[in-house]
């Protein structure tokens, strides 16, 4: 079933144009990953779905009733307001006290309930809301950059908990991410986004497009290298081209 | 027992330790302390415009409170920055108002009474005004509580669960222009703002969750109400200045309580 389906869309913020004619469309049960340098408008994306950016042209098209479970980029608490892990997880719709501990546990942070937002470590605090974004069963997961701050070890057991939760309820994943490495494994689908859609597919047919290299190319070869060698042994000739026109300097 | 004007006066000051605590907290926490100021201040013009037109304070001084309130929120969503368009519109209201009582010819209107409240001269009607607008805030912010939680935490969260956060900031604002206008009575408009943030600033403290938080400020405004008025009364001081100056001393309490707990 489409659970978001983005028809030509347009986004303008501040006058400048961030989104030129975006269509794609996610399923339920589909792990989507969004790719693209800094500026492409992959989080302006993400905020005109849940409605919080108004296209100047197009429309974003949600199926009715539906839940998000939405991970900020960034989260600042202001220091003035006073707020306990277990408050927060009730925030916007109130759930019951198992619900807390199991998210709480599901999570790894079973002890934490009690303690105020400000005071957790930067991984906690992910990993906190991650467990909001999960705790009222949503249709859709949306992650801006969700394990920022988190180890590697920290990021992997996320992403891990992330397919455990598609598995088990069978909800969709759109989620950004600079981990070109994990977005290779973990994803159905890649977007590769700079302003416009610049080539979408598997992770295997974005990773050999031409535009998805222009973009990625020169600073990410070693992820990508690696990923190539690993999964369809082709060299990249590109890279070692461009590894010894930098060393004749 | 309302035969009393100090029973008067403890109950007008009760009323807008209420409606000042949920407002204040939220006031606080989405810094808006200078808008809060600026309403205040604006409703000088009201209370110009009231006599002139011969309408009821109340109404008056909530319509000036709204728009002023309205055209902040309006000029801040052009890029002008916030604390200059504040700094303006707060004091060149607040003297536009002082300029309009002026040429009010006839009329002999105490103007301390509204810059720095009179609430020892507050009538039964009076305290059927500050209650039931405090009624209304208090259901207001009830009746929003959640919404309005989330959009102060952050206007993402809220979008993706469904709230409109401009919606809530409206409902906010029409709070705070009611809160001005029942306080003008009882602290003035030059003291409203201090009603709404101390008691509210003073809560952090001894707070773990916002609610705990709101309640505790409604228990540090009353509580600055009471003694204040019975300072007021014992040494002869005025009474708004009297409640403001115990509500600081109750912030400073607490800061002293933060200071020794951190150190600990």
């Amino acid at each position: 079933m489409t659970l978001v389906q983005i028809d030509n869309l347009s986004l303008k913020y501040s006058k400048r144009m961030v989104l030129s004619n975006v269509s794609f469309e996610v399923s339920s049960g589909e792990i989507v990953t969004i790719v693209g340098p800094n500026g492409s408008g992959k989080t302006s994306l993400l905020r005109a779905i849940i409605g919080a950016l108004k296209p100047s042209r197009g429309r974003v098209l949600l199926k009715s009733d539906i839940r998000f479970g939405y991970v900020p980029q960034k989260l600042h608490i202001d220091e003035t307001l006073p707020i306990t892990v277990s408050r927060f997880l009730r925030l916007p719709r109130n759930v019951n006290g198992s619900a807390i501990d199991a998210a709480l546990l599901q999570a790894g942070l079973p002890d934490l309930a009690k303690v105020q937002m400000s005071h957790l470590s930067g991984g906690q605090f992910q990993r906190v809301l991650l467990a909001r974004a999960l705790i009222d069963k949503p249709d859709i997961l949306l992650l801006d950059e969700a394990t920022q701050g988190l180890d590697q070890r920290g990021s992997a057991s996320f992403y891990k908990q992330i397919e455990k939760v598609r598995q088990e309820t069978g909800c969709a994943v759109l989620m950004i991410s600079h981990e070109l490495h994990v977005v290779m494994s973990a994803s159905d689908r890649v977007i590769c986004l700079n302003g416009h859609v610049c080539c979408e597919g598997t992770p295997a047919v974005v990773a050999s497009a031409p535009e998805y290299r222009a973009l990625f190319g020169a600073d990410t070869g070693g992820a990508l290298a690696l990923y190539q060698h690993h999964h369809d042994h082709s060299h990249d000739d590109d890279h070692e081209r461009q590894y010894q026109s930098e060393t004749k300097h | 027992m309302l035969d009393d004007f100090l029973v008067r006066a403890n109950l007008a000051g009760i009323g807008v330790a209420v409606a000042a605590a949920p407002l204040g907290c939220f006031v606080v926490w989405r810094r808006m302390a200078y808008f809060g100021d600026a309403t205040a201040h604006a409703a000088i013009l009201g209370v110009a415009l009231s006599l002139a037109f011969s309408l009821s304070i109340f109404i008056g001084t909530v319509i000036v409170a709204l728009l002023m309130a309205f055209t902040v929120s309006l000029l801040s969503d052009r890029g002008y920055a916030m604390d200059t368009l504040l700094g303006v519109l707060a004091h060149s209201t607040l003297a536009f108002g002082l300029v309009a009582v002026s040429f009010l010819s006839g009329i002999r209107i105490d103007l301390m009474a509204y810059l720095f409240g009179d609430i020892l001269a507050v009538s039964r009607s009076d305290l059927g005004v500050i209650w039931i607008g405090a009624g209304l805030v208090v259901a207001l912010v009830a009746w929003r509580w959640t919404a309005l939680l989330t959009s102060t935490l952050n206007e993402d969260l809220a979008h993706a669960g469904g709230i409109d956060p401009k919606r809530e900031k409206i409902v906010l604002t029409c709070a705070l222009a009611i809160t001005v206008a029942v306080s003008i009575k009882v602290v003035g408009v030059l003291l409203i703002a201090a009603m709404l943030i101390i008691p509210a600033a003073a809560a952090r403290v001894f707070s773990k969750t916002p609610e705990r938080m709101v309640l505790v400020a409604g228990a540090i405004g009353t509580l600055s109400v009471l003694v204040g008025l019975r300072v007021a009364y014992i040494i002869d001081t005025p009474a708004g200045p009297s409640i403001v100056c115990v509500a600081a001393l109750a912030f400073l309490l607490s800061s002293v309580t933060k200071g020794l707990s951190t150190k600990e």
